[in-house]
């Protein structure tokens, strides 16, 4: 198979969309990865959009790398079947798949400056040289690094380099770009302008299909779209960023998610429908909140992120638990309190304190609106 | 400000004892120089202490000499190449192309490091040899009447006995080379489109150029002054340097003759040395 970026059509496509590659779609149709009788990937079907950002997410193991490798054909799948666009790749080499990647030590080629860098995937699939040229210059510019075409990899910094290997990946117009935790070898200052400017490229680039792999899950909800969460070799759960962060199907997702508060309570009044309010019972209090398919009587988890829990009530935070206060860490622009709640220890992310703060041990109210809240089913699984 | 406190004045500083210099250098000038000194003054006097110059330039334009020199240059030279391209082709498969036992294999190759040079030699001649397995087998198979396979006793069967003996030297660096290439760079070269002869030419070929040169200067070196192969292979007409100082000083009794080509000898190998250090420098071996 020939890849389909440089045949002579694509050379026209230069200015407004220098960059802008048409994005394919990729599809895992039951593709499972196995080491000897190690099974690290349980048969995942999964679809990215064209354009769209998924993030794979979990914790070390949980097989999201591998994924991305069994996309980039590392990896051979010992079972199902990955489709990029309308092509099979699944046994294709990696050369003929068309993508691009990014890795999280940047791999670029120590011996060759950053133009040649830029230039190998082009040279290598048999571009000519003005189109070489155009294309390594509209590639450093997007990822602003034109003024050190002429530098090896060793005379920059970290986050110039990942520039550099991004560039490197963009100039081949890939059908997909995959990112394995590209930004794990940065410090946390560069990190942070990083993921910025990742999300300026795909602004900039809203075709390209990205498959982003991370255990840094700032990352992903700055960025992605949707998000897979992996666990064990499994998807735990995949959907969109904000629906998945605000009402997570289960406790692995709330947990892994942002670090969501947990209450164990049991639902005193069945949610309406599968988006209504239900109410549900902590001790002696009643809480309101987005309810799924739970039935009165049922023992689930009462979500609730440590920001929206708030020191005082109001008529919108109608929502009203009592804790001991155990804990005060202050982070300069945020507190962090923890309180038990009823044995469950919650954490308060509050922006600003009241005058006087209850001293340690002490009873301390916490407010939160029904909207902000959802239950969340125990699953032991995840 | 608190008043400055008088700092005790440092000790003097024990300079270790200069005298351990003198067993290792005695040592050496026992075992080493002196031995070197006599070779060079066996080459320039004569017997009487007087310099002899003429005989030096005599015997560097005689015809024995010259085709001796030659001789080594010409099987160094092809041997090192062909170690070269033997470790090069090894050392990728064990190192890039995944299979079982290819660390054994590695390791097995190693032993020849081991082992004196002649058994290889040995082995050929029961091979290849004139009633060797191959012409033993070609003989029986086409009813011959005389061994058609007749490489091993000529410059051939010494090239081909030395890239045996002598590749490990060039695959144990490019095996410690390759091992600090990043696979992300090979990965990421593959998905950006280029395939396996690119990546070895552009990739992997760049970052081993230092154990390449390093395994290739110690090879020439080892090969300029191999003596046992050649000897043991007694092919005719392929006199080297080590073996002409040696029939020139035990069969001749030719000393002043032995010892001039000696010198030769030994300029040869400290210039390959030399270079050897410098590739190794650059490697940090």
């Amino acid at each position: 198979m020939s890849v389909p970026a440089f045949t002579g059509s694509n050379v026209v496509d230069v200015d407004a969309a220098k960059i802008r590659g048409a994005g394919s779609n990729v599809h895992f149709d039951k593709v499972s990865v196995a080491y000897g009788t190690h099974v690290v990937l349980h048969p995942l079907t999964l679809d990215i959009a064209p354009g769209e950002i998924l993030a794979m997410i979990g914790p070390s193991g949980s097989g999201k790398t591998t994924a991305l490798r069994a996309v980039a054909g590392f990896v051979k799948p010992a079972s199902g079947r990955i489709r990029i666009g309308a092509t099979d790749v699944t046994d294709l080499p990696p050369y003929e798949r068309g993508l691009g990647m990014v890795v999280q030590n940047y791999a670029l080629f120590p011996h060759m400056r950053v133009e040649d860098n830029v230039a190998f995937g082009l040279r290598a699939q048999g571009a000519d040289k003005a189109l070489i040229g155009e294309r390594v210059k509209d590639s450093l510019a997007t990822v602003g690094m034109s003024g050190f075409a002429g530098r090896y990899p060793r005379e920059l910094s970290g986050g110039q380099q990942q520039r550099v290997a991004i560039a490197r990946a963009l100039a081949v117009r890939p059908r997909v770009l995959l990112l394995d935790e590209p930004l794990s070898a940065l410090d946390a200052q560069i990190r942070r302008n990083m993921v910025e400017e990742i999300a300026k490229l795909h602004r900039d680039l809203p075709g390209l299909t990205i498959l982003y792999v991370t255990h840094d899950q700032t990352e992903a909800l700055t960025l992605a779209d949707k998000i897979a969460i992996m666990r064990d070799g499994r998807v735990s759960s995949h959907g969109a960023t904000g629906e998945l962060y605000r009402r997570p199907p289960n406790r692995f997702t709330a947990e892994f998610l942002g670090r969501a508060n947990l209450l164990p309570v049991t639902v005193a009044e069945a949610a309406a429908g599968p988006k209504g309010m239900a109410t549900a019972k902590l001790g002696d209090a009643v809480l309101a909140g987005a309810g799924r398919s739970e039935k009165p009587g049922d023992r689930t988890l009462l979500c609730i992120r440590p920001q929206h829990l708030s020191l005082t009530g109001d008529e919108e935070h109608t929502n009203r638990i009592v804790g001991t206060l155990k804990e005060v860490h202050w982070q300069g622009e945020l507190t962090h309190l923890v309180l038990d709640v009823d044995g469950t220890p919650v954490r308060v992310s509050a922006t600003r304190l009241p005058v006087s703060l209850p001293e340690r041990g002490s009873a301390m109210p916490l407010f939160f609106t029904p909207g902000d809240t959802s239950l969340v089913p125990e699953d032991v699984r995840g | 400000m608190a008043d400055a406190v008088a700092l005790p004045a440092p000790m003097t500083r024990r300079v270790p004892g200069r005298l351990w210099i003198v067993p290792p250098t005695a040592l050496l000038a026992l075992l080493f120089f002196y031995p070197l000194a006599l070779i060079a003054r066996q080459a320039f006097f004569d017997d009487s202490g007087v310099a002899n110059v003429a005989e030096f330039a005599r015997v560097l334009h005689a015809r024995f000499f010259l085709n001796a020199l030659m001789n080594t240059i010409t099987i160094s030279v092809a041997a090192t190449a062909g170690c070269l391209i033997v470790g090069l082709v090894l050392g990728l498969i064990l190192a890039f192309v995944p299979f079982p036992g290819s660390g054994v294999i590695a390791r097995l190759i190693d032993t020849f490091i081991a082992l004196p040079t002649f058994l290889v030699t040995l082995a050929f001649t029961f091979l290849y040899g004139s009633a060797g397995m191959l012409n033993a087998g070609l003989m029986e198979m086409f009813s011959l009447h005389a061994p058609p396979v007749d490489f091993l006793y000529s410059t051939w069967g010494v090239i081909l006995a030395e890239v045996t003996v002598y590749s490990p030297f060039v695959l144990r660096p490019l095996l410690a080379a390759f091992s600090l290439i990043d696979r992300g760079q090979i990965e990421a070269a593959s998905v950006l489109g280029a395939r396996p002869f690119r990546i070895v030419r552009q990739v992997i070929l760049p970052a081993a150029v230092p154990a390449l040169i390093a395994g290739g200067s110690l090879c020439l070196l080892l090969t300029v002054n191999e003596f046992g192969i050649v000897l043991f292979i007694g092919a005719k007409g392929v006199i080297t340097l080590p073996l002409l100082i040696y029939s020139k000083a035990i069969q001749e009794s030719a000393y002043q003759v032995a010892c001039i080509i000696a010198v030769v000898n030994i300029v040869l190998s400290l210039g390959l040395f030399g270079l050897y250090r410098l590739a190794a420098g650059r490697l940090g071996v």
